[in-house]
């Protein structure tokens, strides 16, 4: 608690209109009190307190997107072009599994694209942060009584609803072109569940990215020269067997083949399921409890 | 933990020091706020004034000294002292793609206010800072004195004990910078405390009762504004005699008498006055009463104090808004980095 003189005071009275002009020599006693008993006392910010701030922030997240529709042009349009791109350009060619038929081919990519389709979402993050942190708003954040993680968890939680809806996008466009789960729903629920928390993940590389690089171009630049060998050596659009054996051998250790094994797993019914879903679980853990404390030690040393 | 001390000083600042690189930014400042007045620190652009302001809202660690807001220290209780400060900077510092009232709704959660009360403190502060008809208007739409008065709005829910205003109207035009001293100037009459940053020596008179000159990160000169005036230049005294024909006899009149420590008085015949550069009231006294005796008419006397621009000239050497541009940069960058 501050001071004999802010217990005092009700929270009530401060806060009703006109009651500072009332209290002129007295700044701001009240709302002290209640802020500090609300906040938790001694300038310690609780729990619950932090997961308002969390909401306070992404509400404005969320709000930025809706005065900003073509923020969300990517997680919308992505999806539906890499499909028709690969179902129509490549799917005949490519062909499934066995026999060169395109549906087979469907079958093979929609899962494989969840994971991308979260790490594609999870890179803009990077280039988001960059040019927040470069905008006064931040300050005012830095200079309040709230815990400075709260404004990169916020983001996260924001960016995590707008992979969920890019993966939701694809999976109605995988429908439409012939995508059928044979009634593993629970399946497809789970893969949906893990390709979020491995795409929340990988967000804290971006965020991590986005503190570090200077501009927001230089941030997408080194996301994609690290995106794209992570998303095409892997199980994403074709199966592994056909490559070379050292690049097999990465696209073991990637974790999108992973959980784009896992997606299949799940959804499909077919091939293994346990592995690849520990695996994802051990990356997307792994990772979060790497860089996300990585990240927030970052974002508070930043002036 | 308890506030240490109880004390009429709401900012307390010793010693304090912060390099960036070979620049000495703040260079051991020395500085006391009363609780319920206005300090201006007055400074070109680079004398440091926008890193005091950040090292005293926690935004920046000091590399020596102390300082206390509220009795909280800027280095072991960031989290206290970030509840009892409100921080309008140089750039608004509000969320463009936001409307006003969103923003002001979401600083009202921030600072833990229940939702029913964040909205209505929300609604009072656009209807005090004359916002309420652009409430839900996108930031990016506001015109920049919009801006800053939304950005005080900002700074003014949590009700902050202590309120920076670090340079509140630079890049204002003068109908837009009136409208936000008119601001500033309720916030003063509510009895906040209040440090102001500013270059223009205008905002600072309006504004403040007490100044501190800073220069290169140094304080060059302190005090309460009229004092500071009269310690720099003095005053002068101005007579304009009731027939024009003696301006110049009453010049000679107050050589001959040669009072003490009165410079010499120069006359002007364009304005009809005489100026006679006095420094304290008993030889302001000595003046009237020797063109009473030597019965010099007179039809209007006044004192002035110097300006400002003035005071600053005089303590530095050197204009007041002079064009040191890197070190500006060289600050910025180093805020930005």
């Amino acid at each position: 608690m501050s001071s004999a003189t802010d217990t005092a005071e009700t929270a009530g009275t401060a806060d009703t209109p006109g009651a500072r002009s009332a209290t002129p020599a007295a700044p701001s006693p009240g709302a002290d009190a209640a802020q500090a008993r609300r906040g938790g006392g001694e300038g310690r910010i609780g729990l619950r307190a932090n997961l308002r701030h969390i909401g306070a922030l992404a509400r404005r997240n969320a709000l930025q997107i809706k005065q900003d529709p073509e923020s969300m042009m990517d997680a919308l349009l992505m999806p539906i072009i890499f499909t028709l791109l690969f179902v129509y350009v490549f799917g005949g060619a490519i062909g499934g599994d066995g026999g060169g038929s395109r549906d087979q081919y469907v079958q093979y990519l929609i899962p494989g694209m969840m994971g991308m389709m979260g790490m594609s979402i999870a890179m803009a993050v990077g280039t988001g942060i960059n040019e927040d942190f470069r905008k006064g708003v931040m300050d005012r954040f830095r200079a309040m009584p709230i815990s400075r993680s709260s404004v990169l968890v916020a983001k996260s939680v924001v960016e995590v609803g707008r992979m969920l809806v890019a993966i939701v996008v694809l999976l109605i466009v995988g429908f439409l072109v012939g995508f059928d789960v044979n009634g593993h729903w629970l399946g497809m629920l789970a893969s949906i569940g893990l390709t979020a928390l491995f795409g929340a993940s990988l967000l804290w590389i971006f965020i991590l990215l986005g503190l570090t690089m200077r501009t927001a171009q230089a941030v997408q630049g080194v996301s994609f020269i690290v995106l794209m060998p992570l998303q095409f050596g892997s199980s994403v659009f074709v199966p592994t067997d056909t490559m070379p054996g050292w690049l097999e051998a990465f696209t073991h250790v990637n974790p999108l083949t992973h959980v784009a094994d896992s997606a299949r797993g799940l959804m499909l019914g077919e091939g293994a399921v346990a592995g690849p879903v520990m695996w994802t679980v051990v990356w997307a853990v792994g990772l979060t409890l790497v860089t996300a404390p990585m990240a927030i030690s970052m974002f508070r040393k930043k002036t | 933990m308890t506030r240490q001390k109880t004390t009429a000083n709401a900012v307390e600042v010793r010693g304090l020091v912060k390099h960036f690189g070979e620049t000495r930014a703040v260079d051991g400042i020395d500085l006391d706020v009363r609780e319920g007045t206005v300090m201006g620190v007055l400074g070109p652009n680079g004398a440091g004034k926008t890193t005091l302001v950040r090292i005293l809202s926690t935004l920046l660690q000091p590399d020596a000294g102390q300082a206390t807001v509220a009795g909280y220290d800027v280095v072991r209780q960031p989290r206290e002292l970030r509840r009892t400060i409100g921080l309008t900077g140089q750039y608004a510092s509000v969320d463009e793609k936001l409307s006003g009232w969103e923003n002001l709704y979401m600083i009202g959660r921030l600072l833990d206010l229940p939702r029913l009360q964040s909205r209505r403190r929300a609604d009072e502060m656009l209807e005090r800072f004359s916002l309420t008809e652009a409430a839900r208007r996108p930031v990016s739409k506001y015109s920049g004195g919009m801006r800053r008065r939304l950005d005080l709005a900002a700074s003014m829910i949590g009700r902050p004990r202590v309120l920076y205003l670090d340079e509140p109207t630079t890049g204002l035009d003068p109908r837009t910078r009136n409208e936000v001293w008119d601001e500033v100037q309720n916030i003063v009459a509510d009895g906040n405390t209040v440090l102001l940053t500013t270059q223009y020596m205008e905002e600072a008179e309006r504004l403040a009762s007490e100044l501190t000159v800073i220069d290169r990160g140094k304080i060059i000169a302190e005090g309460r504004v009229p004092e500071l005036k009269a310690k720099v230049g003095g005053r002068t005294l101005e007579i304009r005699p009731q027939r024009a024909a003696e301006l110049h006899q009453l010049v000679g009149a107050l050589a001959q008498a040669g009072l003490d420590g009165v410079g010499g008085a120069t006359a002007s015949e364009e304005t009809g006055v005489v100026s006679v550069p006095i420094v304290s009231d008993e030889q302001l006294t000595a003046v009237v009463g020797l063109l009473g005796e030597r019965g010099f008419g007179i039809a209007d006397i006044a004192t002035h104090l110097p300006s400002l621009d003035e005071v600053f000239l005089a303590l530095t050497g050197q204009k007041a808004t002079h064009e040191d541009e890197t070190a500006y940069v060289d600050e910025k960058e180093e805020v930005a980095a």
